[in-house]
């Protein structure tokens, strides 16, 4: 036996085992993707093979259904907002943290880092009471701005931390140069911190994107809906029509899985940081 | 201004009280630069303040009384709300399965991901393609992940009990989420399909910090695979896996967008959640009192378990991350 043909069959147990938790994985996408093309007797009588004849009705019907690309427009305006909002307002706080030196910098710090480890369902009940008084309910800004409230401390702690490493050396030229705190925030800094200010824009976007307790609280009005809203609202209506609620689900979870191709490295060096600076 | 902003801190120095240097300053100066300082973090304090610190004081101040959630609370209830609790089975039971979800993740799916990130850290070919299908459910929604498996744990009808079925073993699966037995296992089974990949992620961004200098040694000592495991990985790797396990606990205690999905907490509160009950009587019952008195004990119960977890495991390795941040990576 050559020694390539030994390391394969010994290495056959390790691929063998991935292969099989890769099908586990993907099975489900794939039932809902494969099933949104068959009709419902399709479904029950064939539930394993290729759809036959192939209906595309599931899917074009939603695609040609304004409600669907409202909800995904309006997902995608309140991940935007949130994020901007929380990344803006977290990289001035995080500046701040990071490279002055005032007293109650660790207690402002720490109460930051509070915020990182108890739940979003805490402040529910209390957070939906306030936005009820302000009249922000049916109103985007009623789930942008708790959304980016509690998108701070992940975010905050992210970038202090990479605030930190840039180098006194080059705040103290620009200072020399005649740059303001804020100019040297606002020119250097940022510039620099591209990478990390991606980083947490991905976990925000992606928090936001999936939230479903707040919009769905706040919004009774189905103009507002954002796609986990709208999915479980179109589970509640089509329940029986199951082929039609996977071709709903694939659509409906097309957009993350797109924009994960897309920022995988920034999603998971997220993760990463945020699990290991919390 | 240049002596104003600290650099890069040394590590050590970033615990040191800052008030020697700051004596040294004249007066006014020192208040310009706290102003200045001060001036950055109003956005997020305003923020932070008004939205995620005021509510929880709201709850607080709520929870003293029997109020349906309009008008302004007036009939005070004392600490009934809290004593309440501890006779509520349901409440008592939402902490029990809590503990049997951490349990479970603990027992099974921290040591799977451990597993599988062991394994795609090996030379494997197509290993990327593996990382980021195992990931992939992670960035879904858990609202489209319920309704998904739902349908495939639909008794008889969905793919579970039809693939089942075609292998001879009729009769095996059943009712999934509609049995009482059954929920929270079922339950289990989605949420380790979700979420294992992301504790795997977190290995193998650890397993990628162990110098591979370490196992060839141990490797040219005659350690096998196993003792190499056991020796080298396993305790290196031992701050990764605290942290996953403190964040496998907090994620048991904020459940609640999957199980609100897939059985709003049935059949017969079998697969209730703290946050579940919470909805159930903020929103649908309207005793937003004893509401607030269950948002309460959430945060207590986190409160309590991160700091006592902190002190007590995570010490060594973050050195008290809630208190002082290490400047190091």
């Amino acid at each position: 036996m050559t020694a390539a043909l030994r390391r394969g069959l010994r290495s056959m147990p390790l691929y063998a085992t991935v292969w099989l938790v890769g099908i586990v994985m993907v099975t489900p996408l794939l039932y809902a993707l494969i099933s949104g093309f068959k009709s419902n007797d399709q479904l029950s009588s064939n539930t394993f093979g290729l759809p036959s004849p192939w209906v595309t009705e599931n899917y074009t019907g939603i695609l040609g259904d304004s409600a669907f690309w409202r909800s995904l427009g309006s997902s995608t305006v309140i991940a935007l907002g949130s994020t901007a909002l929380t990344v803006g307002a977290a990289a001035l706080a995080a500046f701040a943290l990071a490279r002055f030196a005032f007293r109650g910098r660790e207690t402002l710090f720490t109460l930051f880092t509070v915020g990182l480890m108890f739940p979003f369902a805490v402040a529910i009940l209390p957070l939906f009471i306030m936005l009820r008084t302000f009249g922000l309910l049916d109103n985007p800004w009623g789930v942008i701005l708790p959304q980016a409230a509690f998108g701070l401390p992940v975010t905050v702690v992210i970038l202090r931390a990479f605030f930190r490493e840039i180098p006194g050396e080059l705040e103290e030229a620009a200072t020399i140069d005649g740059c303001s705190a804020f100019g040297f925030f606002w020119r250097i800094l940022l510039p620099m911190a591209r990478p990390a200010l991606g980083t947490v824009s991905v976990l925000a976007v992606v928090g936001s994107w999936n939230n479903f307790l707040l919009p769905l609280l706040v919004f009774s009005d189905p103009s507002w809906w954002t796609i986990p809203v709208g999915v479980q609202q179109f589970q509640g209506q089509y329940s029986s029509d199951v082929a039609r609620v996977c071709a709903y689900l694939v659509l409906a979870m097309a957009p993350a899985l797109a924009f994960y191709a897309v920022a995988e490295r920034q999603l998971i060096g997220g993760i990463t940081l945020g699990a290991t600076k919390g | 201004m240049t002596s104003t902003h600290l650099g890069a801190p040394h590590p050590a120095a970033a615990e040191e009280p800052l008030r020697p240097a700051a004596n040294v300053r004249p007066r006014a100066r020192r208040f310009r630069d706290w102003a200045t300082a001060f001036t950055f973090t109003v956005p997020a304090l305003i923020l932070f303040g008004l939205l995620v610190l005021a509510p929880i004081l709201f709850a607080l101040y709520v929870s003293f009384f029997n109020w349906g959630g309009f008008g302004s609370p007036s009939d005070f209830a004392g600490t009934d709300n809290f004593t309440r609790l501890f006779d509520d089975p349901v409440f008592l039971g939402d902490l029990w399965r809590g503990l049997v979800l951490v349990v479970l993740s603990i027992a099974l799916q921290l040591p799977f991901a451990l597993a599988m990130a062991v394994l795609l850290n090996q030379r494997l070919r197509g290993r990327a393609v593996y990382r980021m299908l195992f990931f992939a459910p992670y960035v879904l929604s858990e609202v489209i992940t319920g309704v998904l498996f739902v349908m495939i744990f639909a008794p008889d009808e969905g793919l579970a009990d039809k693939s089942l079925g075609s292998i001879g073993l009729d009769g095996v699966g059943g009712l999934w989420f509609a049995g009482q037995d059954t929920v929270l296992p079922t339950l289990f089974l989605v949420m380790m399909w979700k979420y294992f990949g992301f504790h795997m992620m977190l290995y193998l961004a650890g397993l990628q910090g162990i110098p591979s200098e370490l196992h060839d040694a141990a490797r040219i000592d005659g350690a096998g695979t196993w003792q190499r495991f056991r020796y080298i990985t396993l305790p290196l790797l031992g701050p990764t896996i605290r942290m996953t396990v403190f964040l496998s606990v907090i994620g048991s205690i904020q459940l609640f967008d999957l199980v609100w999905i897939v059985t709003q907490g049935g059949p017969d509160h079998h697969s209730e959640t703290m946050a579940v009950t919470l909805f159930q009587f903020g929103f649908k019952r309207y005793q937003v009192g004893y509401a607030s008195a269950i948002s309460i004990a959430m945060f207590l119960i986190s409160l309590v378990f991160a700091l006592g977890y902190q002190r007590l495991v995570l010490r060594r390795d973050t050195e008290g991350a809630l208190t002082t941040m290490r400047a190091n990576r």
